[in-house]
């Protein structure tokens, strides 16, 4: 199973170390206060920002998922994509950016304390920095035991050594530099992935003969011959497609609850967008995003479907590695499809892309977390601002260093937890995804319902996450054969698949958040006034204008071709 | 600050003038066998090297406006 790689490939990998660190030097010069470090100064073109915005997504974990979901349920993998992100990523653009950006708030948890109250902003940092420390350290774990695996590279190395060249760029250059290699990350991930597209296509006979080499993996499956190349088409019945999910738990449970708890709050994300030089520039970072994230199905997922072919053609000699109890690892098919077609040289390009893509989301949540850190814990619980601003900046700076440095460790050691006790880690994974879906429904409300209170959204907050944890706990996938996915009280009912139970999980806490905070506003009192709120809710915030701006540079004018695109994708793939 | 175009666009010269040059020497090597015969390293080369120019002609473009 091994793959061997030579001196070119180490010597392309160490071009794109010495670029990735080289840029966190040049910058380092302008970190001069926390603003610069923390917030890039808010000086980010549209486009940088937008690039950088995708890629913090395109992490490891999401590129060796998705090929691997590819692999496991076909086509249907692109509603991660076209249903899951593109219409979440529109929304933020023009309805909530506005309030982001518009009213200066320097994180998401720092939006709640404008809007809401401060008890809603700590629960909020306290959830979301744990949350994003886990989240690093699974996918640090993940790419080393990759390597490991794969390369033959000593676990302990290629996870110090990663983590080190985050650390040393975030570190010289905040947020400016995360967001700067993110662009050049971006362009390497889809550079060396590239090859891999055209060289499997062509080996299976095209697209005709890629459709035809399905059908009867399809069939044996025991679903119709296109199900593994189809979208929407069988997704009348959960049964009928390889997903194990109906229309509606799609359109609202990944489509609505998921993608828009994702997207429009997740802090690690919108961060980006916060970095832009404008308003404007701000509006337009989601859309801009959102054009390479509609096109990226076909760069990881479609080896992913080939997969299926390969597998099922003993003469092309694919294989994947197993498990301890015996099943593929579908996660490790994107490097397997590398090993088998790219040659030294192009496989260098290959493997620096996977490291790219793992160091895009690791400095995305190293940025995320000393940004939340300094401003909505050090700055509101442990240090408060001074009158003498010029000093509290230099201060401030330093805590934000010094957090960078902890958050990697921190890092560095969940990736530890996770190779002792990589089930917990999934766990505490899944639940902590949870808060997003609440958190969604609360500010939702918050920037347009003016009625809405602080002791109601914290309420609608806190009930939603437990609501969550309670229905993860009283029910189970069909076959679960360990407490952690699920049934830790009791089931009382079973999903025939994961996904089915994670959408519902989510659908419930978006929904009794929405109604706790809904039914806790009417009988609390509004503790804020109009004024308090200007900037911060639709009815109470000047309508910006656009008019001077020719239609296709304006950002609805940009929601209208992302969208019709998306549009149009799903309709040729439906 | 400096313009991102050209770290990226000078990455991906270096880049692609490595790869090509390596896709010419090993021209006639056996392991092009797993990319069906295809010299994707030649291709991968010039496909990196135009790339990293049209950034490099952008950055430069755009500072001489300004």
């Amino acid at each position: 199973m091994k793959v061997d790689m030579s001196w070119i490939d180490y010597l392309i990998m160490m071009v794109y170390f010495v670029f990735v660190l080289g840029i966190g030097w040049f910058l380092r010069k302008y970190m001069k206060n926390a603003n610069a470090f923390l917030e890039a100064g808010r000086s980010m073109p549209a486009w940088v920002a937008g690039l950088a915005f995708i890629s913090t997504n395109l992490g490891a974990l999401e590129v060796m998922g998705m090929t691997g979901s590819g692999m496991k349920y076909g086509m249907l993998t692109t509603h991660f994509y076209w249903i899951g992100a593109i219409p979440a990523m529109i929304f933020l653009a023009l309805f909530m950016m506005p309030f982001y950006y518009g009213s200066k708030a320097r994180s998401v948890p720092e939006y709640l304390k404008l809007r809401y109250d401060e008890k809603t902003r700590g629960l909020n940092a306290i959830l979301f920095a744990v949350m994003t420390i886990l989240a690093s350290g699974i996918s640090m774990y993940a790419l080393a035991i990759l390597f490991e695996r794969i390369l033959g590279w000593d676990f302990n190395i290629s996870l110090w050594v990663s983590a080190m060249i985050v650390l040393a760029y975030t570190y010289l250059g905040g947020l400016s530099s995360a967001i700067y290699n993110e662009v050049l990350q971006f362009f390497i991930i889809v550079i060396g992935l590239l090859p891999l597209v055209f060289l499997s296509l062509k080996d299976i006979g095209g697209w005709s003969e890629l459709k035809a080499g399905l059908a009867p993996a399809a069939t044996s499956a025991g679903y119709s011959p296109d199900a593994y190349i189809t979208t929407w088409k069988y997704t009348a019945e959960a049964s009928q497609n390889p997903l194990g999910v109906e229309w509606f738990g799609i359109l609202f449970g990944l489509g609505f609850v998921l993608s828009f708890g994702y997207w429009c709050t997740n802090f690690l994300i919108v961060q980006r967008a916060f970095a832009a030089e404008s308003l404007t520039a701000a509006r337009k970072v989601p859309l801009i995003g959102a054009i390479p994230k509609m096109f990226i199905p076909f760069l990881i997922i479609i080896p992913g479907i080939i997969g299926i072919v390969l597998m099922n053609d003993p003469g092309k000699g694919f294989d994947l590695p197993l498990d301890s109890s015996g099943k593929p690892i579908y996660d490790y098919t994107i490097i397997m499809l590398l090993k088998q077609y790219l040659p030294a040289g192009v496989l260098g390009l290959g493997i620096t892309a996977l490291l790219a893509s793992f160091m895009s989301g690791m400095a995305g949540n190293v940025s995320a977390f000393n940004t939340v850190w300094t401003y909505d814990i050090y700055q509101s619980y442990i240090r408060k601002r001074t009158d003498n601003h010029e000093a509290d900046d230099r201060h401030y700076l330093k805590v934000g260093r010094i957090a960078t440095v902890g958050g990697v460790l921190l890092s560095i050691a969940s990736a530890y937890i996770a190779s002792k006790f990589g089930n917990i880690m999934d766990f505490l994974q899944t639940i902590f995804s949870m808060i997003n879906a609440p958190l969604f429904a609360v500010i939702f409300l918050g920037m347009f319902w003016k009625r809405s209170t602080g002791h109601a959204a914290f309420t609608g907050l806190l009930t939603g996450f437990l609501m969550a944890l309670a229905h993860h706990g009283l029910t189970a996938p069909v076959g679960a054969n360990t407490l952690f996915k699920g049934g830790w009280i009791g089931v009382i009912h079973e999903y025939p698949v994961e996904m089915a139970q994670n959408f519902w999980t989510a659908i419930i806490a978006f929904s009794v958040a929405t109604l706790v905070t809904v039914i806790l506003s009417l009988l609390t009192k509004q503790r804020k006034t109009e004024n308090d709120l200007k900037g911060l809710v639709y009815s109470l915030t000047p309508r910006i204008s656009d008019e001077h701006m020719p239609w296709h540079k304006r950002p609805a004018g940009l929601a209208i071709i992302v969208g019709v695109i998306c549009i149009v994708l799903s309709i040729i793939f439906w | 600050m400096v313009d991102i175009r050209y770290p990226i666009g000078l990455m991906f010269s270096i880049l692609g003038v490595l790869v090509t040059i390596f896709g010419f020497v090993t021209r006639n090597a056996a392991m092009y066998e797993k990319s069906l015969g295809i010299n994707v390293n030649i291709i991968m080369g010039i496909v990196m090297l135009v790339f990293g120019a049209a950034m490099l002609y952008m950055a430069i473009r755009k500072k001489k406006e300004s």
